[in-house]
This record gives C-alpha cells, sequence and structure tokens, in this order.
C-alpha cells in the first residue's frame, strides 16, 4: 500500500543521524520532526531565525514572536538560539547545516527541483528554497509520486521554472525511495510496502534505474 | 550620549515621501513595525519602493498600504498570503522583484557593511540567476548580486534606549537587524523605550550607531497568520 503523508515523513525520519542540524520545509517535511528515532539528538534550524525549534506550544501559551518559517507558532527548546536572517542563511550556505528535507512539484533525474512559481497560475515566491537547494550538501524531497491529476513528479527535466540544478540527492515518495545518481537517474533502493516495482515504473516519467531484488521500507 | 528619540510615528515618518525606497523589517507579521506602517497608510504618500521580505496579509501589515495602491514595487522573497497582492502582480499594475530569501537578507547586510556586491550559489541556473555575473568558486557556479540599500529602514524591536540601541525578542529579529543597517534614515520602533545604561550592552543586537529615530510604539497588535496549538 502506498505511504500517507506521515508514512512517508517516517520513511525520512530513518535517514537522521545523531548530532545533525537538520532544516525541515513546509508541509510533509515538518512531519519529520514528529519521529525522530530513539536515542539520537537532533536539532532543527527555522530559516526565520531559530535553532533548537521545539513542538507547537500548548493553547494559551502561544507567542506571537515566536513561529517557524511556515509562520506557525512553535516553541522553543533547552539550548535555542534567535538569530537574524543574515545569520540564518550564513548557516545554510556555509554548510553547517547537515540536511535539507523539502517539498517540490517536480524533480528531475539530474536532481533538479522546481517548487515555488506556477506560471500564469501561482507566484508565492521562493522563500530560502533556492538558498537551501544551493546550498546544502545533503538534500531529501519529500513528496507524493504524482500530482493530483495522476501525471508523474519525477522527470526527465522538469517543465516549470527551477528553484535550483543538480543538487537533490534523494526523493522519498509515497511509492518508493531513490537516490539520484551522479550520472542522472532516479535508481530505486526501496518499495512502499506492498508496492511493485512495476507500480512505481508506471509513475515515473523519468529514468528509473533497478538493480537486482529492491527490498521494502521497513516502517513500523 | 546622542539621543536618537523622538515622540512617536508620525515624528519619525515625517520627511518619507512619495517615490522612497523603503525597507521594512519583519517575517510574515513577526517583528513588523505597525506603527509606522499605519502612519504611511495615513500619510497618503504613494509610488513607494518597498523591500520587504513579506507583503503582509489582506488588512494587515504591508497588505494596508498595498489595498490603497500606495505600492509601486515591492522586493520580496514570499508573497503568499496576500490576495490583494496576487490581483495587483497578475494584473500588472504592482512591480515585483523575487528575491532569494538569504540572499535579500544578505544583500541588505551587504548595504549597511559597504560591501558593494558578492557571489552566491542561490538561484544559479534559475530565473534569479539570468543576465546576472557568473563565477566558479572551487568548481561551483555562483551568481553576482549587488547590496541593497532603502532611503528609510524601519524597523521594530522589543527594546530599545535613547542612544538607539535595540534589542529584539524571538523570531521577530528576522530582517530587522540587517535592514537597520541599510538604511541612509533608519527609524526603530520599540515596544519599550529606556534611558541609556539600562539595556545590558553584553546583549544588545542592533548598535544605536545604525539608528537615527527611535521611539516607543502604542497599540501593538502582534497578529498570529498561523495559530497551531497543541490542545491541553
Amino acid at each position: 500500500m502506498a505511504l500517507d503523508k506521515n508514512g512517508i515523513a517516517k520513511r525520512i525520519a530513518q535517514e537522521l543521524r545523531d548530532r545533525w542540524y537538520v532544516n525541515l520545509g513546509i508541509g510533509i517535511p515538518t512531519l519529520v520532526a514528529n519521529h525522530i528515532p530513539k536515542g539520537i539528538s537532533v536539532e532543527f534550524q527555522s530559516e526565520n531565525g531559530i535553532l533548537g525549534m521545539g513542538p507547537f506550544p500548548i493553547e494559551g501559551t502561544e507567542d506571537a514572536d515566536l513561529i517557524n518559517a511556515g509562520k506557525q507558532t512553535i516553541t522553543s527548546l533547552p539550548g535555542a538560539v534567535f538569530f537574524d536572517s543574515s545569520t540564518s542563511f550564513s548557516m545554510i550556505r556555509g554548510q553547517h547545516v547537515q540536511l535539507t528535507v523539502l517539498g517540490a512539484m517536480e524533480v528531475s533525474e539530474n536532481g533538479d527541483i522546481a517548487n515555488w512559481k506556477i506560471p500564469g497560475k501561482m507566484v508565492k515566491g521562493m522563500g530560502g528554497a533556492m538558498d537551501l537547494v544551493a546550498s546544502a550538501d545533503n538534500i531529501i524531497v519529500a513528496m507524493m509520486h504524482t500530482n493530483k491529476k495522476g501525471e508523474s513528479k519525477l522527470l526527465s527535466n522538469c517543465s516549470l521554472p527551477l528553484t535550483g540544478v543538480n543538487c537533490v540527492k534523494k526523493v522519498v515518495t509515497n511509492l518508493a525511495v531513490m537516490d539520484i545518481l551522479d550520472s542522472g537517474g532516479f535508481r530505486l533502493i526501496e518499495r512502499a510496502p506492498g508496492v511493485s516495482v512495476e507500480e512505481i515504473k508506471n509513475a515515473t516519467a523519468g529514468k528509473l534505474i533497478v538493480e537486482g531484488h529492491v527490498p521494502e521500507m521497513s516502517i513500523s | 550620549m546622542i539621543n536618537k528619540e523622538v515622540k512617536n510615528a508620525v515624528e519619525a515618518c515625517k520627511d518619507i515621501k512619495s517615490g522612497m525606497t523603503i525597507m521594512l523589517g519583519g517575517f510574515g507579521l513577526c517583528g513588523i513595525p505597525e506603527n509606522c506602517i499605519q502612519t504611511l497608510v495615513n500619510k497618503e504618500i504613494n509610488n513607494l519602493t518597498c523591500i520587504s521580505n513579506n507583503a503582509g496579509v489582506d488588512d494587515f501589515g504591508l497588505g494596508l498600504l498595498l489595498q490603497k495602491r500606495q505600492i509601486k514595487k515591492m522586493v520580496s522573497s514570499y508573497v503568499g498570503e496576500n490576495d490583494e497582492f496576487e490581483r495587483q502582480m497578475l494584473s500588472g499594475e504592482l512591480e515585483v522583484d523575487l528575491i532569494p530569501q538569504g540572499s535579500l537578507a544578505e544583500r541588505c547586510r551587504a548595504g549597511g557593511a559597504g560591501i558593494p556586491a558578492f557571489f552566491t550559489p542561490a538561484g544559479y541556473g534559475t530565473e534569479v540567476g539570468q543576465g546576472k555575473e557568473v563565477r566558479k568558486f572551487n568548481g561551483k557556479p555562483h551568481i553576482l548580486e549587488t547590496a541593497l540599500t532603502a532611503d528609510y529602514a524601519i524597523v521594530k524591536a522589543w527594546k530599545g534606549d535613547k542612544a538607539g540601541n535595540l534589542i529584539y525578542k524571538g523570531t521577530a529579529r528576522n530582517f530587522n537587524p540587517p535592514m537597520a543597517m541599510a538604511g541612509k534614515i533608519t527609524i526603530a520602533e520599540v515596544e519599550e523605550l529606556v534611558e541609556p545604561g539600562e539595556l545590558n550592552p553584553n546583549e544588545i543586537h542592533t548598535p544605536g550607531i545604525f539608528v537615527q529615530h527611535i521611539f516607543q510604539g502604542e497599540k501593538y497588535e502582534k497578529r498570529i497568520e498561523q495559530r497551531t496549538v497543541i490542545k491541553n
């Protein structure tokens, strides 16, 4: 069965490593914080200016001066720190953040990503996404494998205006985990429970590389 | 001590005129200079170029200036929460320059720091990089971004003293410090204005040298855009 959004977040949480600083984008990526593996310490950075971001506040304690990059009210954990936008992007551009997880409208087989604009239809702006994808060494895209019309979001080339080029390393969808190879192509690493290689092939418009047996994800 | 105190937003903004370029601190509705925005609305000046990470919402923040068509051009990174903004942009009434958030912050900081331009990887290979000089450093392509300055920078802080020293609270700091540096004239509105000596010099975020006018604001609404809570 294909994963739901929480399932995608759970699988991505398995990529977290002890002592990492992590930036989570809006949407599915935000859910990753709910599934940190036991026994490791990670700190979440939100690019509007906090390290050590905690969960949403208990009702009645929310503070207008304490929000995340999605403008949601949050809390800060012991050891947290606030900083200005210039310092925040020094952390990002300077590669002091070990992992960035973000959503996408399209990803191409050479690691290009599009997630900020649909010409003539939607222009919200890129926010911090262009800085994040251009700077981070380790970028995971969290998204559904196909869009609402059922069209593949994993393409040979992105059709929408790009957010960044040759930057995405891994994609986790409701159907599969794939690495993007330096030489191009989505290498299938894992299948969602009960999803066949054939189903994943059919949902992938870009080059899908299948080598040997592809295991199912193990998600508790 | 050089005393920067002015009475209120009206006095601080008295020389702001139509056609000027104004930076406004804040991220979403967090840390925005509410008093000065209302004063600019009341002044009925127009043709403004506003540099601000966001454009407020329809009925608050910079949305108030948009509603009255006082803004000619917006320089921002994300404008997704404002229907009137989208309408004016799609109809061509409003010029919009969208800039990656980190580049926007650094362009302001550079403007204040006397650095005319810098290279960044953000935006390379995208619309943002079109027409900009590209250079490779350590094998990686970067684009040249130029500094931003403004006739006025208007920032909001939590506490300030009459010398213009500022302390921000929580994530309301955001764009306020780099913009405070980049205004030819910088106005700071604060929730609490104190005498020099009352703030601990070790804890000041923006040194008063960057601030020309300071006043204690009133009636802060501090609206929350996305109230996300855990039910007790």
